[in-house]
């Protein structure tokens, strides 16, 4: 048995409108043990609110309600927000999606990282420094002492997606969340990324989860895949049996992608059921 | 006949100390009728061609034709009859303040047209949107409607060459489907020509018939998707971008 790190159940993200209240995630459920999960959906399917919920950074109006979300068996909905900031960074960590606009654009790469450091550490310095200099290495970051003086600017985007993992792994969090870590990145540079994020996960013991929108590099790179649609999870498999997928909407997903090995005149597109989005949601608890 | 000639462009932005090339030696063709991709990693130049085509990147020596005609430093109007360009992220590329009519009014106004209503509701037809997005602005639309919208503009002046900026990489995959199986049909339906940047392989494969790949801002290879099928690239880093998207 796998010891569980996280725990959600009937998780709901709701906003407010002037037509009516939106729900954005509807009753998601899974546990997260030391594990690399994957979740899969189309934009607007609510991946991103799962995970921005769990770290209770989904500004008002927005509100999350859940039975429970716990982080080792204590739910992170009771905390106060001053407590809630201890486990922001130090415990579960997040990783945006672009580092253009996640990185100050005024500040060295170094004087950034020193920063994270030492609000989570009473650290020197120089301690810092080393540390952060040690960090970048851990990414495979050539030359970090050059880059710990260089701006966001001068950094290509792999690059600048490792310097943020990077800053992520410092206060050596249990759970790592990665919000589409390598959307904005070349192929060659994505495997790089993902190997790193492999590398830490395996050798620390973290927990990932992985959110994305592309099948193939899930299927490929995680343990265990939730779907979502329309805020609620539809399926939940196995990484490497993706591609037998049952529910429609995942193997409309799959067949929609244009193959190198399986050419086609015309491209599927998907059909939506109205169905799909007023079943239940699948949990995800192992 | 070839629809594009390029031959050894070069692209460069910057001067002296800050000189930059994006482009060096840049040599292709594409013939009339036919889809060609250019794919390569992100800083590899080949957007960069594109936007020397359209004169987006003044910066350039070399030889472009259209049609076998040559261009100049200076682009007359009737080029942009012939080549437009759509670009990559929907979100940025249309006015948040301009309706879709609007867009579409405009763009067929400067390019001389007097039927104007007639035309915007014929563009609308043909990229699959219809009349009651007429009125709508960008914000009330979706990714794949903005694209649609952005197409339509392009197909507005009823050009030969289409310039197609990675045209969804910005979009969900079902609906990428939707774009794609749609500038197929439009390919066929008024017989264009497609030059069309991506970094995804299997995306090139799909719609194109031959293709380029670029590193550093050269031209490393060229060759059929037949032999991009067969995984018969030549140059090692084609053959290492292959195995990177299988």
């Amino acid at each position: 048995m796998m010891q569980t790190l996280l725990d959600v159940e009937n998780l709901w993200v709701k906003f407010p409108t002037r037509q009516g209240v939106f729900d954005a995630v509807r009753g998601v459920s899974f546990t997260l043990g030391k594990e690399r999960l994957g979740i899969v959906g189309e934009s607007g399917s609510g991946k991103s609110m799962t995970g921005r919920a769990i770290l209770r950074l989904i500004r008002p109006p927005g509100i999350v309600e859940a039975d429970h979300v716990k982080l080792d068996g204590v739910d992170l909905l009771r905390k106060s927000e001053k407590d809630m900031r201890a486990v922001r960074g130090q415990r579960i960590s997040m990783v945006m999606q672009d580092p253009k606009f996640s990185l100050n654009p005024v500040m060295t790469i170094g004087a950034q990282i020193i920063e994270a450091y030492r609000l989570h550490n009473s650290a020197s310095k120089t301690d810092a420094h080393t540390k952060a200099v040690e960090m970048l290495e851990a990414v495979s970051i050539r030359n970090p002492e050059r880059v710990m003086r260089a701006y966001p600017h001068e950094m290509s985007g792999g690059m600048g997606q490792r310097i943020m993992i990077a800053m992520m792994l410092i206060p050596n969090p249990e759970i790592l969340i990665a919000d589409e870590p390598t959307s904005a990145l070349d192929v060659s540079v994505q495997r790089q990324v993902l190997d790193i994020m492999d590398k830490l996960v395996k050798e620390r013991g973290m927990g990932l989860i992985f959110i994305s929108h592309d099948l193939n590099l899930v299927a490929d790179f995680c343990d265990r895949v939730l779907i979502m649609y329309a805020g609620r999870i539809v399926e939940v498999c196995d990484a490497d049996k993706l591609h037998e997928a049952k529910h429609p909407y995942t193997q409309g997903l799959l067949n929609s992608l244009p193959r190198l090995d399986a050419p086609r005149d015309r491209l599927e597109v998907l059909k939506r059921d109205p169905e799909w989005s007023k079943a239940q949601s699948v949990s995800g608890r192992v | 006949m070839s629809m594009l000639q390029i031959e050894k462009l070069n692209v460069w932005f910057g001067r002296d100390r800050d000189r930059v090339d994006a482009v060096i030696d840049a040599t292709f063709d594409v013939a009339e009728g036919q889809s060609f991709g250019l794919v390569g990693e992100s800083g590899s130049g080949k957007s960069t061609i594109l936007r020397a085509i359209v004169g987006l990147a003044p910066t350039w020596s070399g030889h472009i034709a259209v049609a076998g005609a040559p261009i100049g430093k200076r682009r007359p109007k009737s080029f942009y009859k012939q080549v437009q360009m759509v670009f990559q992220d929907p979100y940025a590329s249309l006015h948040p303040r301009h309706s879709v009519d609007a867009v579409l009014g405009e763009t067929l106004q400067l390019h001389g047209f007097t039927d104007i209503d007639a035309r915007v509701v014929k563009l609308l037809d043909d990229v699959g949107l219809g009349q009651k997005f007429r009125f709508r602005y960008p914000h009330q639309l979706s990714g794949g409607q903005r694209q649609r919208v952005a197409i339509a503009r392009a197909l507005a002046p009823e050009p030969e060459l289409l310039l197609l900026d990675e045209p969804t990489s910005a979009l969900d995959v079902s609906v990428q489907a939707e774009i794609l199986n749609l500038l197929a049909d439009l390919r066929q339906e008024h017989n264009l020509t497609y030059l069309m940047v991506s970094h995804d392989l299997s995306v090139v494969g799909h719609m194109c018939d031959r293709l380029a790949v670029m590193k550093d801002g050269k031209v490393v290879e060229t060759m059929d998707v037949a032999a991009l099928r067969a995984m018969k690239a030549e140059h090692p880093y084609s053959q290492h971008l292959l195995q990177a998207s299988v």
